[in-house]
């Protein structure tokens, strides 16, 4: 049974039904018992599960992922709050250097299935340390596993997927996205890590988009339809492990690729995504791979400035306008 | 200590214009004009002017996401401070910053913060700083009871006290970090007990008073100024509004008589009092004082208004001292 509900309630129902069906599951994070989070995507758990499976921590971001690892490598499966992504930094060492390389460092004896949830993206005037996309840094880490839902679909067999996975994985859930609404099967459902999804078909172009931005990318390639540019939308919808054979694959139909995200254009995941596409498919390529993201700056506070660095609408129909009108091969 | 009219009046200057400068921030949130978010410091206004009146232009203060009050106390304009709120060019920030990050070296004041204890460690490098020069400033650190449960504040803690530093540590206990109690995050009641673990004096203040915070600071700094190092004063106030916005009654986590209870002991009102009993002042006199500082405001408001907002090439001006060619790509 499908019906339509919330982004938020979504990631809710996922954790709800795991927690039903698997007791090892627990919760921890800041304000997430008693208010249901920051973004209320815990609401209503603590009540369900008692204080002992959902728990409100005290602002301590380091000690939270540690009591995630140190739980998970001893026989839990914890999922923790990082209320924003920006506040991963405050606990970077026990994501890089213990959750991620536990496994690795024992020879294999130790398995962490940590799932770490946090709120991502801007646009909501939350300015330098409430905003940022810092999923580059994650996925440059070998041992976590990075998801980022574009949708309320995706989130819950994601998040399903990610509770299940014996794998550290981080969950971002795009601030901007909480109350998108869309179809949800009732059932549990797992969409498997590491695989893409084709939103669109078609013969022009490839654009390559996560997180909010695949929603603009979805509008903007609806609109220039209308002018009879065809373009295909790609959602890799796990950022690590990456889909490349889907994305190849789409490229060497179309022959031109746009890559779209928020985060900073610099060292963001764009360029792993374009070194790809010209290392698996330079033969089919009719023009330079072209990325749309920010700016290098902070994330400024003033929508007069941040509406300017947000990838928008309009950005991003120029670079497919762009990328279209270079004479192919 | 008997304290001269001339600090008491301009203690309570502080107060009224923490007070009024917060209740308009409200207002305006209320009618959309403010983007992103907004903790106010009403029900606070005692401990950030009981301190700052202690300390001189030249000592330092660091803030946290509450922090309009302590820059107001340390001497902070109306016009570039509600410019700054509006994300308009003419703000202390030039509206990259916002209410979350706002700012006035001038004035010493290192900061708002959107990081939870971010404010401790800076303070004790602005401490060290002073030590060096041999200036004889101090440099403060308001942090909330919530924050002390962050690494940060304990690092910044012992390496003050083990480097003798002239730092203060200004703890504002209003017994909520966000939508959570003190009592489910920590197992003492009071911080200052944090304080005997670094090996500094700590000492318990009505929050609520600011001539008891004044007194308390004065101590502080002596002992500061003299090589003896860091003291921990902890301030018990109360936030008269929710963690952000504007909603005061009527909240999930405490309850609205607790907030009646608070709101009895209003640190400018029973100040007010304490000053007319003893023949200080008289009704008249303040009634002068917010007429005054009333005009102030709403003149401030106004030149916000009339502000421009920053243009779109200012996006990658400040991200360092001079763009590199490079970094931009
Ligand atoms: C590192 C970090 N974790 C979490 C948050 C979210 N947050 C903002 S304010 C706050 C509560 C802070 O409580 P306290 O220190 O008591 O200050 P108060 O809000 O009561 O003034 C939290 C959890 C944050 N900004 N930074
Ligand atoms: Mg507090």
């Amino acid at each position: 049974m499908s019906r339509k509900i919330s982004y938020v309630q979504a990631f809710n129902e996922a954790v709800r039904q795991e927690m039903r069906a698997d007791e090892t599951v627990f919760c921890a994070g800041e304000d997430i018992g008693g208010f249901g989070g920051v973004f209320q995507t815990y609401a209503g758990l603590q009540e369900e599960f008692g204080e002992e499976r959902v728990v409100d921590t005290p602002i301590s971001e380091q000690a939270i992922i540690g009591l995630g690892v140190g739980a998970a490598a001893t026989g839990s499966r914890p999922i923790v709050d990082i209320m924003f992504m920006d506040f991963i930094c405050v606990a970077f060492d026990q994501i890089v250097n213990q959750a991620a390389k536990m496994k690795y460092m024992f020879g294999g004896s130790a398995t962490v299935p940590l799932t770490i949830t946090t709120g991502g993206g801007g646009g909501l005037s939350a300015a330098a340390q409430h905003s940022q996309s810092l999923e580059a840094l994650i996925c440059h880490i070998p041992g976590l596993k990075v998801v980022h839902p574009s949708n309320p679909y995706d989130m819950k067999g994601l998040m399903t997927a990610c509770i299940r996975e014996d794998n550290p994985t981080i969950m971002i859930k795009h601030k901007r996205l909480l109350g998108m609404q869309g179809e949800v099967p009732e059932e549990p459902y797992m969409i498997p890590l590491g695989t893409a999804a084709t939103l669109r078909e078609g013969a022009d172009v490839t654009v390559v988009a996560w997180g909010r931005m695949v929603n603009e990318a979805f509008d903007v390639a609806e609109k220039l339809a209308e002018d009879g540019i065809d373009v295909e939308v790609i959602d890799p919808r796990t950022l690590q492990p990456l889909d490349s054979e889907t994305i190849v694959e789409s490229v060497r139909k179309t022959n031109r690729a746009v890559i779209v995200h928020e985060a900073v254009r610099f060292a963001g995941l764009g360029a792993e995504v374009a070194a790809q596409i010209q290392e698996e498919a330079f033969d089919y390529l009719d023009a330079p791979v072209a990325r749309v993201a920010a700016p290098f700056s902070p994330v400024p506070f003033t929508p007069a400035l941040e509406q300017h660095y947000q990838p928008s609408a309009a950005r991003i129909e120029q670079a497919i306008r762009d990328i279209v009108a270079r004479p192919g091969a | 200590m008997e304290l001269s009219t001339d600090v008491l009046t301009d203690m309570h200057r502080r107060m009224v214009r923490i007070r009024l400068f917060e209740e308009a921030a409200g207002k305006l949130a209320e009618a959309a004009k403010l983007p992103g978010f907004l903790h106010l410091y009403v029900g606070q206004e005692a401990v950030a002017s009981g301190v700052c009146t202690a300390l001189t232009d030249q000592d330092q203060i660091t803030s946290t996401h509450r922090g309009h009050g302590h820059l107001v106390a340390k001497g902070g304009e109306f016009k570039p401070m509600m410019a700054e709120l509006m994300g308009k060019a003419t703000g202390y920030n030039k509206g990259k910053g916002g209410s979350m990050h706002i700012s006035n070296l001038d004035v010493g004041m290192l900061g708002a913060n959107g990081i939870v204890g971010a404010g401790a460690p800076i303070a004790v490098g602005a401490g060290f700083g002073n030590k060096l020069k041999g200036n004889g400033n101090v440099a403060a650190a308001f942090f909330g009871d919530g924050s002390t449960n962050i690494g940060a504040f304990h690092e910044a803690a012992n390496m003050a006290c083990a480097l003798k530093l002239p730092v203060l540590f200004i703890c504002e206990n209003n017994e909520y970090g966000e939508f959570t109690a003190r009592d489910k995050t920590m197992a003492i009641t009071d911080i200052v007990d944090r304080a005997a673990g670094y090996g500094m004096p700590g000492v318990i203040v009505d929050g609520m008073d600011v001539v008891a915070i004044h007194e308390a600071t004065i101590e502080a700094k002596n002992r500061a100024v003299r090589g003896e190092g860091p003291s921990l004063i902890e301030a018990k106030t109360y936030r008269f509004y929710n963690h952000h916005g504007v909603q005061n009654l009527g909240l999930k986590y405490r309850t609205d008589d607790e907030v009646a209870e608070w709101k009895q002991r209003d640190p400018i009102f029973t100040f007010e009092d304490r000053m007319i009993d003893a023949g200080t002042a008289t009704r008249d006199d303040f009634d002068g004082v917010w007429a005054e500082l009333r005009a102030d405001i709403d003149e401030a408001i106004q030149f916000a208004e009339d502000s421009p907002v920053p243009d779109v090439d200012q996006l990658l001006v400040d991200v360092y001292t001079e763009m590199p060619a490079g970094a931009t790509s």
